[in-house]
């Protein structure tokens, strides 16, 4: 690992009709011919293949886990014994949500397609991404991966807010921008930055979501004030703030700390080692750079994949901890300086990174 | 006036596969179905301009490798969002096992 601190102009303009959005369309940097690691055609079908056998065990198990959580969680409110039961629930309907939202959303889960649009639907809902917006929002970030002005999933921009960051742990800011952005939507307002990313055809789509999810937070709400009792809410919504804080955690993994405007997903993308729950919650996205680079490939096909490319990839994070041990300094360096961020060693094996390509030219460089 | 060229042979495609094939500064794809009949399209996804033949063929559908967008090879329909452009789709024929498409 090297830190870099880069040449780039800054301060950076990451509002997706700005001044760095209009640069990155004039340097190439949008919609890019990216680096991926060449794999036989034979093996990239294998890899690709779909099945609909490991999605539905996972969502059987999955499903089975939020009805005995939340009928613990139900069966002893009033008492301490529900916390448990309601933190079980919690990250399941705050935290794993997010990765069935994700895999259903690129069609990769399940191979019979009405199974990806179910579970996406449901994971949408409960993660508080309207479906509608957050496919083409996640179409671009596949686009454009980390482009400073292009991608609208940029986690932690530069400086970081790391006030934000913590917050988001709890769910804090997440879900008061969605419940805005539902609220907006529901009243018929599609804004510039969604209208940058939505085709027009689309817009009604999303309009419609946000008026059926407001009136079931509606009727929610109704019910918590009928029975004089937070249970529906704790059940409802506020999962999404509760248990929020294992898809923030591994989330913050996939990007954090690493180069912006580069288009190589091993310059940008982490891919970390984790323990087999986080893994279940995560769908195997902890293999970020392979899902970036080969986005076909199926959650339950990225280990195989891991091993079929590691040669030409950076040496994986060994863990969620040794992940937080090198991005959280990079975090507060880059408070001093917001063009620092860890360039990540190839090992002898590998194809060296395009330079002339990244710009990434060090002002300055320091091995860790 | 439109023509008939060889694209490659029958043999140079799995089932249930896609392939490659450029010509006159254009890209098609050439598809060969589970049940051995063969389709062509443009080659370059309508979403995002990227080569289909790196993408997977399931049954009579085609998904894009870079966004997952999904196509009806054999009609060239545009299967949802992120696509929403249909693909155009070539006649073709196996001649002496040489797969042939209709360009123009």
């Amino acid at each position: 690992m090297t830190a870099i601190t880069s040449s780039a102009a800054s301060p950076r303009d990451y509002s997706l009709t700005g001044r760095d959005a209009r640069l990155a369309v004039e340097n190439g940097l949008a919609a890019a011919e990216w680096y991926h690691t060449e794999i036989p055609r034979k093996q990239m079908k294998e890899l690709m293949q779909r099945s609909d056998q490991p999605a539905i065990r996972d969502t059987i198990i999955w499903l089975a886990a939020f009805v005995v959580s939340a009928a613990g969680g139900i069966w002893f409110w009033g008492s301490w014994w529900c916390v448990p039961f309601l933190f079980v629930y919690g990250t399941l309907y705050g935290s794993s949500t997010d990765s069935r939202w994700h895999e259903c959303g690129h069609g990769t889960a399940f191979r019979t397609q009405w199974m990806n649009d179910v579970v996406y639907q449901l994971a949408c809902f409960m993660i508080m991404r309207n479906p509608v917006t957050w496919r083409w929002s996640h179409t671009r970030h596949h686009t454009d991966t980390i482009i400073v002005g292009r991608d609208p999933e940029i986690a932690v921009m530069r400086p970081p807010d790391l006030l934000r960051v913590v917050l988001n742990f709890f769910g804090i800011l997440d879900a008061w921008h969605a419940m805005t952005d539902m609220l907006r939507n529901a009243a018929g307002n599609i804004s510039a930055a969604e209208k940058s990313f939505i085709p027009e055809q689309e817009q009604p789509k999303a309009i419609r979501v946000a008026r059926v999810w407001l009136a079931i937070y509606i009727a929610t709400i109704a019910l918590a004030l009928y029975l004089h009792s937070w249970l529906p809410l704790m059940l409802v919504g506020l999962p999404r703030l509760y248990g929020a804080w294992h898809h923030v955690m591994t989330g913050l993994l996939q990007h954090g700390g690493l180069a912006e405007n580069v288009v190589d997903h091993r310059l940008n993308s982490r891919t970390v080692y984790m323990n087999p729950i986080s893994r279940f919650i995560y769908w195997n996205m902890n293999y970020h750079v392979e899902h970036h680079m080969f986005p076909m490939v199926p959650y339950h096909a990225l280990p195989k994949l891991h091993e079929t490319i590691r040669h030409d990839l950076p040496a994986p994070t060994p863990s969620i901890l040794a992940g937080y041990r090198e991005m959280i300094p990079a975090f507060l360096r880059q408070l001093r300086n917001e063009d620092y961020f860890l360039k990540r060693a190839l090992p002898p094996t590998a194809k060296p990174y395009r330079e002339e390509l990244h710009n990434d030219n060090p002002v300055s460089a320091a091995a860790e | 006036m439109s023509d008939w060229v060889e694209a490659c042979a029958a043999g140079d495609i799995d089932e249930e596969d896609v392939m490659r094939f450029d010509h006159s500064g254009l890209t098609y794809a050439i598809y060969r179905s589970p049940d051995d009949e063969y389709f062509a399209t443009d080659g370059l996804c309508t979403h995002e301009k990227v080569h289909l033949a790196e993408g997977l063929v399931m049954d009579d559908i085609i998904e894009c490798p870079k966004h997952n967008g999904r196509f009806n090879y054999k009609t060239g329909d545009a299967r949802g969002a992120p696509v929403c452009v249909n693909l155009k789709t070539y006649p073709v024929k196996v001649d002496a096992g040489k797969v042939l498409i209709q360009i123009g």
